[in-house]
């Protein structure tokens, strides 16, 4: 794909005159890091980064029986969401595999009106999007807001302290999974506090138009505190040692809930497309998701095998050094019985075996 | 340490010349226009003295921490030496690429690869180019 192909944010021209360095990711031109990823990963845990997430599809339901249809779509339970929360849940097909993760949001208007939204993954978007169609029932009202607006993620201790002087109204009282229309900058937009650092933090969703105006204020702001803007390099350090799934990675079509560790965003008390295949497999029989240190310093990366004696049983869906911990990590999937913390496996880097254990997710916590 | 005698790979390594007792041994490196691409260093994994490379072929590896990368011979011969201090200093190869910050030393057995290696204003050329 050429660069003249590729979709571009509102904040394109912010990244490409502040150093980042642009690269194609899922048709889009994101920066992957600005400096350097290990600053930028340690200013998110220190202090605070920006992330523009606008990449990310926005979908909004409008009708009576909105959030009904999306409960019948995920893994979790949301039709008994209440308004100003947020839904983290899963996709699937009808045979189980996972089509994406997704969070969904019930909101309100300023007229007290509930509607739905959705955010789900870049790479996703049009596979959601036609998945969604080809079941939106009448009464339903399906738009991709998407290129209409920008997502700005603020994340790190700094977080909040930076975001309320731009949005009206005390953000400190959303609750984690919370969100809510509001006024930033004296335009309408959203606010919500999901995350994928493994920090506190908040999401700003405002009209594209008032993305360069809304990304400045927090730059300067951040700025003034050790802050930093981030790109995708770092994002993904910072998600890897949350241990939050990346779909692609952790999560795919072959993949199904049951071995990603994901048993907190299924809801088996409702009826959701999968549901039948997934309660027909034997869980024992798969493969399950956990973490990995490495005892020498060699980073294990996506699709290395996994092996114990002369047996693989398994293979890497991502790994790197983690700038916390100095030292280099890892998920992967391996087979039931190697996957009890603290059993010894090895890791094929490029023809050479070495050494990992199996060690609890997450690989970081805040405190 | 000036770059004025050094030649260059278009895999990005970094070569001096030197005579000594009749035998030509080559000093190798990777540029600092590498280096800085790589940016955040992690691993560094140095060529066995003793062993015999093959220009062209890989016989080290350096991780950053997006991704791992070969060091391609750029001579072929015998290492001499391996620079041991280097893979604990990674962060000094920003400052020193072409100093501290050498790699091995190769006695070479066959110059002809010497004749592929591009001065340093055609590798800067080059590094323009690919952007």
């Amino acid at each position: 794909m050429t660069t003249e192909t590729l979709k571009k944010t509102p904040l394109y021209n912010w990244h490409a005159a502040n150093g980042g360095r642009m690269v194609d990711f899922t048709g889009w031109s994101m920066p992957v890091q600005y400096t350097s990823i290990i600053d930028e990963h340690n200013a998110t845990r220190n202090a605070v980064g920006l992330f523009d997430v606008s990449h990310m599809a926005r979908f909004r339901f409008d009708g009576a029986n909105a959030l009904e249809f999306i409960d019948g779509l995920v893994t979790r339970k949301v039709a008994d969401l209440k308004p100003g929360r947020i839904r983290y849940g899963l996709v699937c097909k009808e045979d189980g595999g996972i089509l994406d993760d997704i969070l969904t949001y019930h909101l309100q208007d300023g007229d007290g009106k509930s509607y739905t939204w959705m955010v789900v993954n870049a790479g996703n978007r049009e596979k959601i999007a036609a998945w969604i169609n080809a079941r939106l029932p009448d009464d339903v009202k399906f738009t991709d807001c998407t290129e209409q607006t920008a997502m700005i993620a603020v994340q790190g201790p700094r977080a909040m302290a930076i975001s309320q002087n731009l949005v009206e109204g005390d953000i400190a009282e959303l609750k984690y999974y919370q969100g809510r229309e509001a006024t930033i900058l004296s335009h309408p937009g959203l606010v919500s506090r999901t995350g994928y650092t493994g920090e506190d933090g908040v999401e700003l969703t405002v009209p594209a138009e008032n993305a360069i105006a809304v990304w400045e204020a927090l730059h300067v702001a951040a700025a003034e505190v050790g802050g930093h803007a981030v790109g995708l390099g770092a994002r993904d350090t910072l998600r890897l040692e949350a241990a939050m799934p990346l779909y692609g990675h952790e999560l795919s079509e072959e993949i199904t809930p049951l071995q990603a560790g994901l048993g907190f965003a299924m809801s088996w008390d409702h009826e959701f497309i999968g549901k039948a295949a997934l309660e027909a497999i034997d869980k024992d029989s798969l493969p399950v998701r956990v973490g990995l240190a490495m005892q020498d310093r060699r980073v294990p990366r996506e699709h290395y095998p996994l092996y114990s004696g002369d047996e693989q049983i398994g293979e890497v869906t991502s790994g790197s050094q983690s700038p916390t911990l100095a030292a280099p990590i890892a998920i992967g999937y391996v087979s039931r019985q190697y996957a009890a913390e603290g059993t010894m496996i090895d890791v094929d880097v490029r023809g050479k075996r070495h050494a990992a254990k199996v060690v609890p997710l997450p690989f970081y916590k805040r405190k | 340490m000036s770059t004025d005698n050094l030649l260059f790979a278009k895999t990005h390594e970094w070569v001096k010349v030197e005579e000594s007792d009749g035998a030509k041994i080559a000093t190798v490196g990777i540029s600092s226009h590498a280096i800085e691409a790589l940016n955040d260093l992690v691993y560094l994994e140095l060529p066995e003295v003793g062993k015999e490379v093959t220009a062209g072929e890989s016989f080290g590896e350096i991780e950053s921490v997006k991704a791992v990368s070969d060091i391609y011979a750029p001579v072929t011969g015998e290492v001499l030496e391996a620079n041991t201090a280097l893979p604990d200093n990674l962060d000094s190869l920003h400052e020193d690429a072409y100093d501290n910050g050498w790699i091995a030393k190769i006695k070479i057995s066959d110059d002809s690869a010497l004749s592929d290696l591009m001065d340093k204003a055609a590798y800067d050329k080059m590094c323009e180019e690919e952007g």
